[in-house]
Order: C-alpha cells, then structure tokens, then sequence
C-alpha cells in the first residue's frame, strides 16, 4: 500500500461539482504527475465540508490548510507554492468578514468554531467512493458491535437512553419508533430511508449520502436488526444523481465486504438494501405517502392510524428514518448513549445539522448541539447579515415552519422551543431574512411551494393552500382588502386543522407566524396599498428626493426602459407610467436619493 | 363480544359502547348524532368502503388530538371525548364544503345531477349561502369519447369513490388519480380519453360519483326525435331490471314493481309498440340451455359461461383475450330483441327494418355501448338503435307530463311482449343461470320439472357456487357478480382449476338491479336488495316460469327460427368475440 506524505481533499459534493471542483481534480492529479509528486501525494475526493458559500473547497492535510473558491486555474500555483515549496498561497485563503484577517485552518473560522460535527463527522474528511476509508473511520464497527454483544432489546433500549429524535422533521423518538415495530408480529418487516428531501435550501440529506454513504448503510442494518426487518429500501430523488451514485457503489462494497448479504459478522442476521427512486415530491417525504410511492403508487398519504410501524410497505411493519437520523446511529453505538445524551438540551439531544441560506454572510450545511442559539448560528457561525443590513427574521422548518424574529434570536434551538414559538424544526433549513424582504411576499412564496406540492388528496390542503396563496396574490398585488385577512387567517386555522397529513397541516404556518409578527405590513398592504420594502411590483412606487439627487445620471443610465429623464448635474425624475418598478435605479443611485418605494 | 371488550367513549357529552372497530361516524349514528359525510361510502354487502377520507367534511374534534379527525376512518377508543357539534367541528365541515363550491362549476340548474347531487344536498344541510373563496376553478373540458360515460372533471370533488370501485371492486383500474394539487382530478392515466382504455364501461363509477363528474351519455333527445319522426316505426323494449327500479324515480316505495304503469307511461310517450327485453331473455335460454346441451353432448368447451352482459364481455375481451372461447356466442337479450324485431317483426308486419328504431330502456350504460358494436347488425342495420337508461326514460316521462303514479297498468304488445318469469329474473344476480337450469333441466331429463326456484343460486354472495341434480347428472354452476368476482372465477379456469359446467357472470355487483343506469342508490345498498325481492315476486306472479313455456317464443321459431341453435338462429342470435387492448 502506498503511503502518501500529504493529502489534497477536494469537496466533491454537488454544489463544488457545479463549480468544477472535478477538473479540479483531475488538474491536481495532472499537475502532481507532471512534477512526479503523485506517488508522495495524494488527491481525495471528498463530501461536502458545509461551507458552500467558500467553495469549491481544497484542504490540505496534514497542514491543515483550508483553501477557498479555488479554480482549475488555481491548481499549479497550489502545487508549485504549497506542494513544492510549502509555502501558503495566500490569495485563496479565507478571510474572516469580521476582521479581514486571512485564516488557515477551518477550525479557526468563526464558521466552524461552534459546529460539532456528529452526523457530517465523516464529510470532507473521506472519499466517499472508498469503503477503506469508511472503515478506517471507525466504519461498520458499531454494526460488528450491535450484531456480536448486542441483543436487540438492549440495541433499542441504547437508542432510546441517547433520545435520538427523527431528524427529517417530525422529531418522533428514534427508540420508540424502533420498539414499536420490533413489538409488532410480523415475518416479514421493513426498514425505510427516506432520502426524499424536499424542503428548498435543505441539503443536509444529499450531503450526508454524498459524502459518508456508508453510514446510512451501516446505520440501516443496526435498525434492521432491531426491528427484525432483512430489508432495507432507501427512498431517494431521482433528482440526487451524485448521491445515487455514491449509495451504489457504497452498497456494492458493503456487499463485497459482507457488511450487507447473508450472516453478517458472522452471525444469524442477513440483511440487504435496494435503492427506489421517487420523482421529486414535497409530499412524499410525509411516510406513508413515501410507502406508497416505493409500492409504485402514487404519492399521496393515508390517515394514520395503522401506522407504518403496524402496517407499511405492503401492509408489513415497516420503519422509515430519515438520512440525518441514520447518520447518528454509529457514533452513538461507539460513543455510547450517554455521551449523545450529553449533548444538547433536555428533551432534544445531540446536534442538527442545518442548512444556513439567505441573506447571511456564510452559507452552507451547520452542524451544531442542540440549544444553540439562533444568534450564535447567524451571527457567529453565519458570519452576519450580507451587506451590512439589518436582521428581520429567519424561517426555520421550511415551507412547513414559521418565521422568528429579533425577540428570539436568543432561543436555544430545540424541536420544542421552535413550537412554542409558532415554528418548527422541520429537516434544518434556516432561511435569513434581512430588512429589504417583505413578509407577505415570503408568505406568498412558500404557498406557492406547498399549493404546487399538494398531492391533491384531501380538500383543504388541495383547495385551501390554493386560495390562501390567492389571497396573498391579491394582498401583493394590491387588490386586498381588510376582509381579505380575516379570511385569510380563518382559512390557514382551517387548513392546519383538518388537513389530512403534515404538508397540509403545517402549510400555513408561514402565513399565520408572518400575520403573529409582522401584521402592519398585511395591513400596509391592504389598507395604504404600501409595500415598505419594494418587494411587491405591484405596489411599488420609485421617486427621487430632488433634495438629494445631485444629478449624476447613475439612474437613467441604470434604467432598463429609460423612464428617467433629466440633465447632467440637474434633478431627476421617474415617469410613473413607464417605470416598470424593477429597482434597478435604487441600487444604482449612490446619493440614497432613490425613495423606494 | 365480552363487555370488556366493548369501547366506551363519550360523544356530544353522551356516553357510548360501541364493539372494538367501530368508527367514530358509526357510534355517533348509534345515538342519532349524525355526521354529514361526502366521500365516504360504506356498501360492504359488496366488498366496497372507501376510506381515503379525503373530502374532510365529517371532521370532528377528538380531545388530546392536535387536529380535528375524520370521523369516517377514526376508529372509537375507549376514553375518547368526540365533539361533532362543536365551533372548531362544525367551522372545519363549513369550510371544507365552502372551498370544494369554490372550485365547482356553478351550474346547478343544467347539470345532470341536479336534485342528485350529493354535494349540491350538503351544501343545502349545512346551509351554505355564501363562498367567500374566490379563485381560479379548474375548467378541463368534458370527456365524451365514449357513447356511454362522460366524464367531466371539472365537477370531480376527489372523493375517490369511483376509483375504488374500479380498481378494488371491479379491478379494472382505469380510473385513478390524475395530476397533483389544485389540478388534481380522477380519470384514466394519462388522461387518455375513456374510448381508448379498457374500460368495461360497467357504470359503476357513475352508481357512486356524488357529483356529475361521471354520468352516463344521453339519448333522450335522440329518442324523441325518433318518436316525433312520422316517417319512423318507433319500438321499445324494457329490461327486466328497470321495472323494480322505475317507481324510485316517482318517488314510490323502494322495491315496488312497476312493470304496468311503465308500459302504460311508454305508451304515453309515443312509442309504436312497447315490448319487453324479458322476451329476449327467454329467447336467450332457447340459445344458451341449447348451446349448454350441445356442449355437454359434443365434448365442447366447459364451463359455458353467460354473455348477457356487455361490460363483463368488455372484460374477457380486454382482459383475458385468450379465453374468448368459453363465453356462450349467444348475443345479449337487448340485442337478440332488436335482431328479431328488424327482420321476424319487419317481415310479420310488413314495415321495412329501414324504418324500425329500436329503443332499448336498460338499468345500464354499458348497453349504449353494446348497441354501436360493429358486428351487432344484420343485413346492415344495426340490431339497436338507440339506448337510454332508467333514469333518463323516467326523465322523459316527467319531460311529457305523465303523472306516473296514478296510471293504470297497461300490457306489453303482442308478438315480442310475452315473457316467462325464467326472463324477469335475468335482472339480478344468479338469475340468468336459474333460468337456464329451468330449460336445461327440463330438456335433459325430458321430465316435468316442479319446483323452478333453485335457493341454491339466489343471494348476494360475490361467488357462488352450487350442484344442481339433472337426472343423474350433477350439473355444476358457479356464480359471479361484480368484475373482481370474475377475475377470480376466470383465473381458476386459465389455472385449470375450476371444474364448473356453467357459470353466470354479471359485471355489476347485484346484476342488473344494480346497473349503472339504475336510479341512484347513493349509498344504500338496501335499496338493491329490496329490487332484488320485487324481481323475484314478480318471477312468482308469472304464469310461465320457463322460457321454453313462452308461446311467443315457440311460435317465433315455429314460423320463423326453425330450431333453436340452428342455422338461422345462428346468423340471428349469436356473434364472436375480438381480443382487444389492454390499457
């Protein structure tokens, strides 16, 4: 075996891969040859590292250089400077927002400094593509544990101490969920992965099966074990071409390797795992419409009860985990479930992993304890408002969650404390909002989204998601009225209440906590037609303050349909009937003598 | 059950005990709480509830339960406390109605389920005057590939209730969800017209659609027109099914027969002579007791199965193409009746088939599509001309003001109205067999046969099998009703597995009684029982209860047929079957 004196990792993950972190491996493996250094050094492509807004990502070990927004074209200096020479290339070092310093190590940026990195441990550290590498990380160990000293009721019962709860969204104990489909009778049983991650801007799923495919493996035949299932299906978007691939071949090395087949470890437990795709559907991350879609039907939820537990895929107890909830199993099998235990609140323990969008400096995938903070997330580890603007709120749960504002950033983060204050934990998206966005639009933009995913079922979510979105249509457009929000609020109430599943159950949260905190802008809407942020077209009014114009023609010229007229060093003016609202004269204009809007 | 067992719970503040499994919907009934219902369908006399709950208007609160439940799916837990009137419940009902008006087309007064609408009624309980819900409907345009089912998904309220009857009841599975969201609606995949699927077009889905999302086609203008045309003959024939059911449309009790003001109505309207498809149901025996015989004599292709029904013949066609051997080639009655009337009648009364329109009045809406078959005809004309249901006959009554309760019973008209009760009964389940063991038995044993109600094959067991004792015979039958059924009695013969002499298949769950074109039982399988009795009495009331005792029949093929299952018959009464696709 070859020993390598340094290894170049290179973020493989979908959102490195658009910005060609693949040729950059590829240069890397060319340059390295050119110089004959491919035998000291070797280049890994690895999972994501979380820190999207950075990327591509190169870390350099055992230097522990973390390079950032690196291009194919950076590739020979990195070589030539670092490889060769040792020496820093300093340019493609990340500079900390906060003071302008250049940083070396990850562990030093204010993104990392607070992340514990439980579920991702294995992301941007190991080639995804190389079960040695799995192994070599502790991989299957807590498979060889659970099968060889385990039985499975102390196996549950260690699942139930560390209080894993279900990371897709639900926050349903992990344990019980295991317990109550071992308990029922059944010859035949599933275990389910839901990989279905719908919520926009979450991406912690497909990073964690992207990057550290194994786990999920591993952690699916400890459940299957538990529960008595000798199947496992993983229920994953077709849209995930990268990390289908990964599963693939992960699951063609766990099968050479023994770790999935007949006997494994040697003992009575044979256990498999076949891969479905599902096309896309928000819904069908809610479990029996996810059972439902893996039958070959369509994609729409039952009532509940039975349950999956009692009666799932094909009417036998199935489980279904999502990808999050898998990832913690092994460390917890090793570590212990008092040492998961440990970390976090009292009723939510362990991490989550979030997946920090919006207007935030930096964006990417935080996994941080339970009981963090909103401001810590945002502030500390986000890096900020961008643009030095000021914070508004943050969307937490997705479309299914609601909005919190600046009285709670100081909030530890846990499935109960995100209820209490009218949102929800959801899968982990974090969306930062800033002053410029309006909270009737953000309302409206997440109905759309859910009104579209509603698979149709039942009446309130297939009708009334619609209606509440025509009514914000409205409401933006300037067609309101006061009537207009009385309904609104008496038809979200309903939908949440009589909606058969979660989608509809939870979809009107972005209406109901925008109308809890941000009710002057409904009424500014309605009733003065007012959209202080710009944001809807319909109501937006551009002006210019011929106090503060001082005639620099940056407005006219930033016009698309040339609406503003007026001379060199004279004031300006828009002709409201031309101007077609886009803002583009407000960014442009350096005087602040744009009113918008 | 052990009082242990029982589930006590508490509705409206009112103790209950119901048995474990019981719904919530099912144990406020048991203290006269009525929740409204929509998409909710319970006929397990035949194997159907539908449970997708989608509609969400018997919605109730549940104390503990974060939202409200749907009554018809939540099963009763002991220590539950249900409010079905409570502000929350009865909000959640209101609007869940209000927005399915909302995204209906308001057009009550032309639609064809007006006054039969089950929406339409709930709206009309609940009192709703106003929807504030404002918004796009969905507008698809109307299906009407078919000539004997249009669908208009506009009016599909997603109830799902057809879907399961064609899929879990008749296994046909044309229909299924299509779309997803606001668009959302229930037709065949790919929204494919229903004339390229292998629809049977049983009607069933018409029988359950609350709405008129799905109704049969309508000819009643055609029939007028025909009637209004002094250039035309214009006949009728009834089938057996419609007399039991016609009188519901008048608003008599369920399971009157009405045979007599019904004939008396037709002859109202304007029809040149009204006759009777029971007549063509004991021609039928003729064919198929001789068919039957000649199999059992010649070493022929067992068990013979029944071919009355269109829409089962529509499933063996589509469905099981290489078993197109087995079902008799006997041509239904409506069809035997329309080939009789245009050449035996033509010739008898001297009117040129050219100018003799056919008018069939069947409980079915498979039979519009039987009657356009191509190879239905002789001698070019087609055996059928036009063919209405129950319910749009009894429209048309109203149509020309005839007040039908107070007629007088009138008689059908000679020639090809006399019939046996061996033909009445071919409009429930078990019926066509019974009849045929009447002739067969009677044939084969050349005795005089007593007692013609052979018990063994009546009731409303989806299979049902039994031996019937033909001298030292043991004559082996086996009854299906419902496709599902069929399927199953039809994999057994594939298999080999079934040993079966006859066997009598009927698409609609309760035979023709329950047919598509039926006065709409919305949800009262009662009501198909009760039709069920009033065919048999009126079997008993017969004279005749043989077909082969028909004297019409015995003159038919004295100066007209020759022998039954002869060469003329053959050109007359029977036809093949083609494969066909199956989409």
């Amino acid at each position: 075996m070859t020993k390598y004196r340094m290894h170049i990792l290179v973020c493989g993950g979908t959102g490195c891969r658009a910005s060609e972190s693949d040729v950059i491996i590829e240069r890397f493996r060319e340059v390295l040859a050119e110089n004959k250094y491919d035998q000291e050094v070797q280049v890994v492509q690895t999972g994501c590292f979380g820190f999207c807004e950075q990327g591509p990502i190169v870390k350099i070990h055992p230097d522990n250089v973390f390079y950032v927004r690196v291009t194919p074209g950076d590739v020979r200096e990195i070589v030539e400077e670092h490889v060769i020479k040792g020496r820093r290339v300093s340019r493609l070092l990340f500079t900390d927002p906060a003071d302008n310093e250049k940083v070396e190590e990850s562990r030093k940026m204010g993104f990392y400094k607070k992340q514990l990195r439980i579920a991702l441990r294995n992301c941007g550290l190991i080639d995804p593509e190389q079960i040695e590498e799995y192994i070599a990380n502790e991989g299957y160990m807590a498979l060889g544990k659970v099968l060889t000293e385990m039985t499975r009721d102390e196996l549950i019962s260690a699942i139930k101490i560390s209080g894993l709860r279900g990371r897709g969204g639900g926050g349903f104990p992990t344990g019980l969920k295991w317990e109550f489909t071992k308990a029922v009778k059944g010859d035949e049983k599933y275990i389910l992965c839901n990989a279905d991650e719908g919520d926009p801007g979450a991406f912690m799923d497909r990073s964690i099966l992207e990057g550290d495919p194994h786990s999920v493996l591993e952690a699916m035949a400890i459940g299957g074990y538990a529960i008595g299932a000798g199947k496992g299906i993983i229920y994953i978007r077709a849209e995930y071409p990268l990390a289908i691939e990964r599963l693939n071949i992960a699951i063609g090395q766990a099968r050479e390797f023994g770790f999935l087949g007949e006997n494994i470890f040697g003992s009575d437990f044979s256990f498999d795992i076949e891969i479905k795709y599902g096309a896309g559907a928000f819904v069908c991350g809610e479990e029996t419409a996810l059972i439902h879609s893996v039958e070959g039907g369509r994609g729409e939820p039952r009532n509940k009860p039975p349950f999956p537990s009692q009666s799932g895929y094909w009417g036998k107890p199935s489980c279904v985990n999502n990808v999050e909830t898998f990832a913690n199993i092994p460390p917890i099998i090793l570590k212990g479930p008092d040492w998961f235990a440990s970390i976090g609140t009292d009723k939510s323990k362990g991490t989550k992993v979030f997946a920090l969008a919006g207007k935030v400096n930096n964006v990417g995938l935080v996994e941080v304890p339970m009981g963090t903070t909103f401001r810590e997330i945002i502030f500390d580890i986000g890096g900020g408002i961008k643009d030095g603007k000021a914070f508004k709120a943050v969307q937490t749960g997705g479309p299914s969650g609601g909005v919190i504002t600046a009285e709670n950033l100081d909030t530890a983060i846990d499935y109960d404390s995100l209820q209490e204050i009218g949102s929800m934990m959801g899968s982990g998206g974090l969306i930062v909002m800033d002053e410029d966005n309006c909270m009737v639009n953000i309302a409206k933009f997440y109905l759309n989204f859910t009104q579209d995913e509603s698979c149709g079922r039942c009446t309130p979510c297939r009708v009334g998601t619609k209606r509440i979105y025509e009514i914000l249509e409205r409401i933006t457009e300037g067609k309101g009225e006061m009537e207009d929000l009385t309904n609104l609020k008496e038809l979200c109430e309903m939908v949440k209440d009589c909606s058969l599943c979660g989608l509809g159950q939870t979809a009107p949260n972005p209406v109901l906590s925008t109308m809890k905190y941000f009710y002057d802008e409904y009424e500014a809407h309605v009733k003065d037609k007012y959209c202080k942020t710009g944001s809807c077209k319909d109501l937006a009014r551009y002006s210019i303050d011929p106090v503060k114009c001082i005639g620099c023609t940056a407005c006219a010229r930033a016009c698309p349909v040339d609406c503003i007229s007026g001379k060199v060093k004279e004031v300006h003016v828009i002709d409201q009937e031309k101007c077609i609202k886009c803002g583009a004269c407000y960014e442009a204009c350096k005087f602040d003598a744009v009113i918008k809007p | 059950m052990s009082e242990n067992k029982r589930i006590k719970l508490t509705i409206n503040g009112q103790k209950v005990q119901v048995e474990a499994g019981t719904t919530i919907l099912e144990a406020a009934r048991t203290i006269g709480v009525n929740i409204p219902t929509l998409c909710h369908l319970d006929l397990k006399d035949i194997g159907l509830v539908n449970q997708v709950a989608s509609c969400r208007v018997c919605v109730v609160e549940v104390e503990g339960r974060r939202s409200l439940m749907p009554a018809c799916v939540t099963e009763a837990v002991t220590g539950m406390v249900v409010h079905t009137d409570s502000k929350r419940a009865i909000r959640g009902r209101r609007m869940a109605v209000e927005l399915l008006l909302s995204d209906h087309p308001n057009e009550c007064f032309t639609c064809p389920k007006n006054l039969e609408c089950d929406l339409q009624k709930l709206a009309a309980d609940l009192g709703i005057r106003e929807i504030r819900w404002d918004g796009e409907k969905r507008g698809y345009a109307k299906d009407v590939s078919s000539n004997a089912i249009v669908k208009d998904p506009s009016k599909c309220i997603m109830c799902r209730r057809c879907e399961t009857v064609c899929n879990e009841v008749q296994t046909c599975g044309i229909l299924s969800a299509v779309n997803r969201g606001f668009s959302s609606f229930v037709g065949p995949a790919f929204n494919l017209p229903m004339s390229e699927t292998s629809c049977t077009f049983c009607g069933q889905c018409v029988a359950v659609c609350p709405t008129a999302a799905l109704t049969e086609v309508n000819y009643t203008s055609d029939v007028w027109d025909a009637i209004h045309d002094p250039k035309k003959h214009v006949i009728v024939q009834t089938a057996p099914a419609v007399r039991v059911a016609i009188g519901e449309m008048f608003g008599m009790e369920v399971g009157t027969s009405a045979t007599g003001k019904m004939v008396s109505a037709l002859k109202k309207m304007g029809f040149d002579k009204v006759f009777d498809t029971d007549f063509a149901a004991d021609l039928t025996i003729m064919e198929e007791a001789s068919e039957l015989v000649h199999r059992l004599e010649h070493n022929g292709t067992l068990p013979i199965l029944t071919s009355c029904c269109p829409a089962w013949v529509n499933f063996i066609e589509h469905q099981f193409p290489n078993m197109l051997d087995i079902p008799s080639t006997c041509k239904s009655p409506q069809i035997m009746f329309g080939a009789i009337a245009k050449t035996y009648y033509a010739e008898k009364t001297g009117i040129h088939p050219k100018d003799i329109v056919v008018v069939s009045v069947m409980p079915c809406v498979a039979k519009k599509y039987e009657a356009s078959r191509d190879e239905l005809t002789n001698e070019g004309y087609a055996n059928v001309d036009i063919v209405v249901t129950t319910r749009e006959i009894s429209l048309m009554m109203k149509e020309a003001g005839i007040d039908f309760g107070n007629l007088e019973d009138g008689e059908f008209d000679r020639m090809l109205g006399e019939s046996t009760g061996a033909g009445v009964i071919f409009g429930t389940t078990g019926g066509v067999i019974e009849a045929a063991t009447r002739t067969a038995y009677e044939w084969l044993t050349g005795e005089n046969l007593e007692n013609v109600e052979f018990t063994q094959l009546r009731g409303m067991k989806g299979i049902r099998e039994a031996a019937v004792m033909i001298g030292d015979m043991e004559l082996k039958i086996g009854i299906a009703h419902g496709l599902g059924n069929a399927r199953k009695l039809l994999e057994d013969i594939r298999d080999g597995k079934s040993s079966y002499h006859a066997i009598e298949i009927m698409a609609c769950p309760g035979g023709c009684i329950a047919g598509g074109g039926q006065p709409y039982h919305h949800g009262d399988f009662d009501i198909i029982k009760k039709r069920q009795e009033a065919i048999y009495d009126e079997d008993r009331k017969m004279a005749r209860r043989k077909s082969h005792e028909n004297p019409e029949i015995i003159a038919l093929y004295e100066d007209y047929l020759g022998k039954p299952y002869g060469k003329m018959a053959h050109d007359l009464l029977h036809t093949e079957y083609t494969e066909k696709e199956r989409i």
